[in-house]
């Protein structure tokens, strides 16, 4: 089947081919209802996976620029290696800005594991260095070499291991969102033919009828098929657009903050949810032509 | 145009009919008489294919109904106008276009005139709007009929079509069978009635095929 056919079938209705099946009340506002829920929770796993997408994006940025040092020494040579560090840092080309972190910063970085209350200068804690890089960034193993030289307890840690997880976690994230457009769209297309079979079920005596005087198959499915394609596209569409208007409302990036920054769309992401009441529509046409071309075999 | 081939029939008990083998040639004009229960019904509804012989053959048209797929079955029934006993309206749809649903459904034209002119003929010009629940007996038969010979079939079957009619109407329709059949239109009429079928016998060369002991016979001369 062509898209040209599909609109072929769906052009300025013929009356006389839809009348021939009653109006049914009931299966159009559950479908129409069931295309507009659907379409209203894609929405949302549209918005997350997009975002999901350019969290990941921003996340491997960002981290791509920073990476710290550890200094594990022993109490009375920390600061001689600390300093020794920064001073190496300070010469070394692609490293922009670099600082040793506070105790406080430290303390804040370890509480969530050890509680608030850590006696930091008690316990042998390795001290953090924190750099940024410029331009076309440093050479990692060239610093390593330098580090080890002039401070053995200095470790470079480029984020390479922590960047990975996170990446992955994102674009796994954006996957989840779409993997859930599918399942809602399948969850669709089932509901619809459940619809679509009972409609016909109901219709049973109609059928019989229009089979007696010569009826073919395609042209009782047609009636049916037009109707609920219709509805799912109309369901779909006023789903769609509230689901964008809920977006909207979700607080903004500056607003929110950290993990949920800019959970929604920007951009040309608003034209993609537009795309989902003719998705719908096209899912509805599919699932209720089968239905009914099985239906109807079934029926008479 | 219709052949039957050593053809029996059982609903799933017994046979109720069995070991048919009789013709229906082009243009003849036969009815179809026995008790009630004896498969007048049935037998029709293997004419137009509703039902496939569970032994046997069924021919329409030159072709052997069990080979048909669904599209030529629906092609075939537009070339065969069958009045129901039941009648089997939409009911949802008024008369005018439950008579010209033949044509919708085979994506032809309704020419208004020719509409108005059956529906007068049979005597339903006042009711075109009516819903099929609302009309009496009598009148749903009518209408029936107009829209089994709307196509202008080369077939028409009947069941019972005279069942709730006064006898002016009967008579009525029957001189309507006759004049489709002298267009060359093949007639099947199951019916009870003995004075249509003497009245027939007086216009035309009519046969009478009777149902007895699960067979379908052609009748003596005396009925
Ligand atoms: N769908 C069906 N399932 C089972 N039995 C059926 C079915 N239709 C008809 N019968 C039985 O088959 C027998 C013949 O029915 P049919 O309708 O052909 O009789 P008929 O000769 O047309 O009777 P009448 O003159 O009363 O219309 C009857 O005993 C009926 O009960
Ligand atoms: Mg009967």
């Amino acid at each position: 089947m062509r898209i040209t056919d599909l609109l072929a079938e769906l052009r300025q209705p013929d009356r006389q081919a839809d009348r021939v099946v009653p109006p049914s009340g009931h299966t159009a506002w559950l479908t129409s209802f069931v295309a507009g829920t659907m379409a209203f929770l894609a929405v949302f796993a549209l918005a997350l996976s997009l975002a999901a997408g350019r969290l990941a994006d921003r996340w491997s940025e960002a981290l791509e620029r920073t990476a710290t040092i550890r200094i594990s020494a022993p109490e009375e040579q920390m600061e001689t290696q600390t300093r020794a560090v920064l001073a190496v840092l300070e010469t070394t080309p692609g490293i922009g800005s670099a600082r040793a972190l506070t105790d406080a910063e430290q303390q804040a970085l370890l509480a969530p594991w050890f509680g608030a209350d850590l006696p930091l200068d008690t316990l042998p804690i390795p001290r953090l260095v924190e750099l940024h890089e410029e331009g076309e960034g440093y050479d990692a193993e060239g610093l390593r070499q330098r580090l080890a030289a002039e401070a053995p307890g200095a470790v470079l840690d480029d984020h390479l291991r922590w960047r990975q997880p996170l990446a992955v976690a994102a674009s796994r994230l954006r996957l989840l969102g779409g993997a859930s457009i599918l399942l809602i769209l399948a969850s669709m297309a089932a509901m619809i033919t459940l619809a679509a079979n009972a409609s016909l079920a109901a219709n049973a005596q109609v059928i019989r009828v229009l089979r007696l005087v010569g009826a073919r198959d395609i042209y009782i499915a047609r009636a049916f098929v037009r109707r609920f394609t219709l509805r799912a596209l109309t369901g779909a569409g006023v789903g769609a657009l509230a689901g964008m208007a809920a977006v909207t409302l979700l607080p903004s990036a500056e607003a929110a903050g950290g993990f949920l920054t800019g959970l929604g769309f920007q951009g040309a992401g608003w034209f993609v949810p537009l795309l989902l009441p003719p998705i719908a529509g096209t899912v509805a046409f599919f699932a209720t032509r089968a239905a009914a071309l099985r239906k109807l075999k079934e029926l008479t | 145009m219709i052949a039957f081939d050593n053809v029996a029939y059982s609903y799933g008990g017994g046979e109720l009919l069995s070991d048919v083998s009789l013709r229906l040639t082009p243009g003849s004009f036969h009815f179809l008489t026995g008790p009630s229960g004896a498969g007048k019904s049935t037998f029709l509804k293997l004419c137009y294919a509703e039902l496939l012989p569970t032994a046997g053959r069924v021919t329409i048209f030159d072709r052997e109904v069990r080979g048909l797929d669904r599209d030529e079955v629906a092609r075939m029934r537009r070339r065969m106008g069958v009045v129901h006993q039941d009648c089997q309206f939409l009911d949802h749809l008024p008369i005018a276009a439950n008579v010209t649903l033949p044509l919708a459904v085979s994506g032809r034209d309704t020419s208004a005139q020719d509409l108005a002119d059956l529906l007068a003929w049979v005597g339903l010009g006042q009711l075109a709007d009516a819903l099929p629940p609302s009309l009496s007996g009598g009148e749903r038969q009518r209408a029936a009929v107009a829209r089994a010979i709307i196509m202008s079939p080369d077939v028409v079957l009947a069941d019972e079509p005279t069942g709730n009619l006064d006898w002016d109407m009967s008579l009525r329709l029957l001189r309507l069978l006759v004049e489709l059949n002298r267009m060359g239109k093949t007639i099947l009429v199951a019916t009870h009635d003995l004075n249509l079928i003497r009245n027939a016998k007086q216009q035309v060369a009519a046969r009478v095929l009777r149902i007895s002991n699960r067979r379908v016979q052609l009748a003596g001369a005396d009925l």
